[in-house]
């Protein structure tokens, strides 16, 4: 019982940290623009690809660093010729755009790298087990990926609240117009966030592309929980991102650990749930069953009583 | 005309929201280190007015500062010429402190304008004795005090206010007045947007009035206090 409890804390911690290097940049582009960006996972999956295709030639660090450098390349490119053009039409337009542009990364992966999952192992230096607890081998490069996530917490969370351009990043969230009076470039600001956004979003691809598969449905298999974390954290709040990205990560990771159903929880109280019970179908659905339901009844949940997500400074 | 340009020029300026037409050609100036302001009632085009010259609003028609022109400008460009504006709503931002609030008013950290956080704090021991408080909890007063400090942080050579009185109690009404003061002391123009006449009257040099999107009336204060018939129809209510 208790490496199971070890193992589900460890392993719903990696996912949820995972979800917070998606989360972390694409709230901060969610509160500026006011619009969700649905290409905010398929550049989390271009990471991923980019940082296969590198590896060869830069190895498995060059490529931790090159992988994000180029997908924030594509992140402002979208941003300076795509979106910018797109904002004067409405925020329908923009999440239409940004919609098709999530199809057409994927189409473009499926182009260049096929329709199979790649093989992406972790570097030599990482590749063993760290250290042992209750039984359980805990990898390096799963340590990594923990240490890189909170590594990258700190240093968003210094520069947001540290530095100038952090405080006017800050300020653009909520008042593009009175930044933009006060003499600050708000439309560059607002490139380097997409910009920085989605390099954060390629840094988590190349550590998902190893941790998960790399495969043309990454995007998607991560892209709709990715939009519950900063519904549930907040707009705009790192420290939100973080906490919901946890909360969602230890939330599935436990539910599918346990496989116990409505029908054991009554049974707990003497009362008898058998097949021949009326409505067995439902008492016997087990936790595990319904952990892929959780993290979007917290969205629909938190979306009628608190809007404004755990620590969002701004309603939506 | 004298031979030098004014610092503001605004000429038949024309401005739409959606298809009304809101500004109908308006046209005046300030010139270096002048109070004027820019009287009318609600609806009479004065804060569009402010916020045409800003970009905020599309502005047709020709707007010239320090001799540039500046219509069709972004408005950080505007403002980076050194054209600063206050804007009615006291648009402060509430999680940030005091201190970062002014802080962000300066556009370039290298260079030592005019006014300093400390000569701030100075004229309003208020806002010092609250700087690291977030922005958000202050007074309507305190508030309108730290959006003007904020914009003068910038060092502008012409400040834009819309309404700075605007709800206000007298006793704060007083303190935004002896600011104005302070700002015309040190040889910032201002253009103060206004309803009602005490402060205006009592500081500028020259007041334009509007109505119905066109400037209906241009003169000094003792000119407008000399004709009751034009306050009747169109300041008074």
């Amino acid at each position: 019982m208790f490496d199971l409890i070890v193992l589900s804390v460890f392993n719903g911690l990696i996912y949820g940290l995972l979800l917070f290097m998606l989360s972390s940049g694409l709230t901060l582009i969610f509160s500026m623009m006011g619009v969700l960006n649905f290409a905010h996972a398929s550049v989390y999956m271009a990471g991923a690809y980019f940082a296969y295709s590198l590896t060869p030639y830069l190895g498995f660090w060059g490529a931790l660093i090159a992988a994000p450098f180029l997908a924030g390349l594509v992140g402002a490119a979208v941003e300076r010729f795509g979106l910018r053009h797109v904002h004067g039409h409405g925020h329908v337009a923009e999440l239409l755009f940004t919609f098709g542009l999530a199809y057409l990364i994927e189409e473009f992966v499926h182009l260049v790298w096929g329709r199979n999952p790649l093989d992406q192992r972790p570097p030599p230096l990482l590749d063993f087990p760290l250290f042992t607890f209750a039984g359980i081998d805990f990898p390096a490069f799963k340590v990594f990926m923990i240490v890189v996530a909170l590594g990258m917490f700190v240093a968003l969370w210094l520069i947001l609240t540290r530095t100038r351009i952090g405080l006017i990043v800050q300020a653009a969230l909520t008042h593009p117009h009175t930044v933009g009076n006060l003499g600050h470039d708000v439309p560059t600001v607002f490139t380097l966030v997409f910009a920085t956004g989605s390099a954060l979003a390629g840094l988590a691809g190349v550590m998902g592309g190893i941790h998960l598969v790399t495969n043309p449905g990454m995007a998607q298999a991560l892209g709709p929980i990715v939009f519950v974390v900063i519904v549930v954290g907040g707009l705009g709040s790192l420290a939100g991102a973080l906490i919901a990205s946890i909360l969602i990560g230890l939330l599935q990771t436990f539910a599918i650990a346990v496989d116990a159903s409505l029908a054991d929880f009554l049974r707990l109280f003497g009362l008898q749930v058998t097949r021949a019970t009326p409505g067995w179908e439902v008492w016997s659905i087990t936790l595990a069953q319904i952990g892929p339901m959780l993290p979007y009844l917290l969205l629909v949940l938190m979306l009628m009583l608190r809007p404004r997500g755990l620590l969002g400074s701004r309603d939506s | 005309m004298s031979a030098r340009p004014s610092l503001l020029e605004v000429e038949e300026l024309h401005a739409f929201y959606g298809k009304s037409h809101i500004l109908q050609g308006v046209s005046f100036r300030v010139e270096e280190g002048e109070i004027v302001s820019l009287l009318g009632r609600n609806g009479a085009g004065r804060s569009t007015t402010v916020k045409a010259i800003m970009g905020e609003v599309p502005p047709q028609g020709r707007i010239r500062f320090k001799g540039r022109d500046i219509a069709g400008l972004p408005p950080h460009r505007i403002a980076r010429l050194g054209l600063g504006y206050v804007p009615e709503n006291r648009d402060i931002f509430p999680g940030l402190t005091v201190r970062q609030n002014l802080e962000l008013g300066i556009k370039d950290p290298r260079r030592q304008g005019r006014w300093t956080v400390a000569d701030m704090f100075k004229l309003f021991p208020n806002l010092e004795a609250r700087a690291d408080v977030p922005g958000g909890v202050l007074s309507g007063g305190e508030q309108q005090m730290l959006t003007m400090c904020r914009t003068l942080m910038g060092d502008p050579a012409l400040v834009m206010i819309d309404e700075p009185t605007e709800g206000l109690a007298p006793l704060v009404v007083e303190q935004v007045a002896r600011l104005l003061d302070e700002i015309a002391r040190r040889g910032v123009a201002i253009l103060l947007v206004e309803q009602k006449l005490t402060i205006a009257l009592r500081i500028s040099r020259r007041l334009y009035v509007m109505g119905h999107g066109r400037v209906v009336f241009e003169g000094t204060p003792a000119s407008l206090r000399a004709d009751p018939a034009l306050r009747r129809e169109w300041l008074e209510v």
